[in-house]
């Protein structure tokens, strides 16, 4: 308080005699950056750990990696997640479960399709295995390797987070 | 008791029944005929000198081009009181593709049994509950046998087109920026 007595600040207002305090601020800026700020810096992803790729995500959230620094805690409900991590090879049998995991989500809501199967069946081209999870879920990001390493899931989850603070109007009626 | 002594006590035991008896680095395979699979585990498990009361594993194994019996079901026996090992196979004809089921003797046999049910599609004759193990019920074919195509049937599974149905009627509610 001292230190702003003394600043001889022409923003500085005083408001009885010998009290100094900061003039009213204000800050400006559009919903779109507030609520697309707020929706990127606490993304919380539903895990669907499916194969291999699961051991990379729980990698990636755990304190080595650490995903929590980035506002991520993992989910065990589709209720309370923003977004999918689809990690690993996507069956046709668990296509249905992945799909109505999907479909419990709140919007807006966001898919990372984290693998070579998941992204596009990766070596299983074969008669049980999905070619690629974007035949039924809206995919945002494609995160390649067999597996990614923790580097390139992290990698695929800034990019998503660069995607939603481009968007626009998003806060409105969602149709 | 060393593995050739056994596969001898077999042979012994059910004469008619042993088709081939092959020595490979120490283990021994008995080929047997189909029929009275059950009566021959029965007596390896029963036999106090053998005394067979685990069962490692039970598996098919398709030879399309190169057997005139397709199938052969192959069972690895351990008793862990005697400590030796033996392998039993079981020829099956295309024709007649069932065995009868040993989950009476093992009951660890059971989802072995389906699962050699649900990819070569033979059935296990007193098998409490023979269904698919792997594969989705409503599936046809049997993916493990060797005319089965493997990037599928030309006919996608019917649950995996509702699937995509689905998909493409919600694709309506997405959000397009």
């Amino acid at each position: 308080m001292g230190l702003i007595v003394n600043t001889l600040s022409p923003s500085l207002v005083e408001v009885e005699k010998g009290t100094k305090i900061l003039a009213p601020n204000i800050i400006i800026t559009s919903f779109d950056k507030l609520i697309n700020w707020g929706r990127s810096s606490s993304m919380w992803p539903v895990t669907f750990g499916l194969a291999c790729c699961a051991i990379e995500m729980m990698t990636t959230g755990s304190s080595h990696y650490d995903l929590d620094r980035m506002g991520i805690i993992f989910r065990g409900s589709p209720r309370q997640a923003d977004f999918m991590i689809v990690a690993g090879t996507v069956t046709k049998k668990m296509s249905e479960i992945v799909r109505r995991v999907y479909d419990q989500m709140p919007e807006p809501r966001y898919v990372i399709a984290m693998g070579s199967c998941a992204c596009s069946g990766g070596i299983f081209n074969t008669y049980s295995t999905v070619q690629g999870c974007d035949s039924f879920l809206p995919v945002d990001v494609y995160v390649p390797g067999c597996p990614p390493r923790p580097e390139a899931l992290l990698e695929g989850i800034i990019k998503l987070q660069e995607k939603i603070k481009g968007e626009h109007f998003r806060w409105s009626r969602w149709r | 008791m060393e593995p050739l002594q056994i596969a001898e006590k077999i042979k012994e035991k059910f004469p008619d029944e042993v088709l081939e008896i092959k020595e490979f680095r120490g283990q021994v395979s008995v080929t047997l005929k189909k029929n009275r699979i059950l009566e021959i585990c029965r007596y390896l498990h029963s036999d106090p000198t053998l005394d067979f009361n685990y069962l490692i594993d039970l598996c098919g194994v398709d030879y399309l081009p190169k057997k005139d019996n397709r199938f052969e079901i192959v069972y690895h026996l351990y008793s862990i009181k005697r400590r030796h090992a033996i392998r039993l196979k079981a020829e099956v004809p295309e024709n007649d593709p069932a065995i009868d089921s040993v989950t009476a003797i093992w009951a660890g046999a059971n989802w072995h049994e389906r699962e050699c049910y649900d990819m070569y599609g033979i059935a296990f004759t007193g098998h409490p509950d023979l269904r698919r193990i792997l594969m989705p019920e409503d599936w046809e074919g049997h993916p493990l046998r060797k005319d089965y195509d493997i990037k599928g049937a030309a006919k996608e599974w019917a649950g995996f087109i509702g699937v995509l149905d689905r998909a493409k009627k919600f694709k309506e509610f997405e959000w397009k920026g």
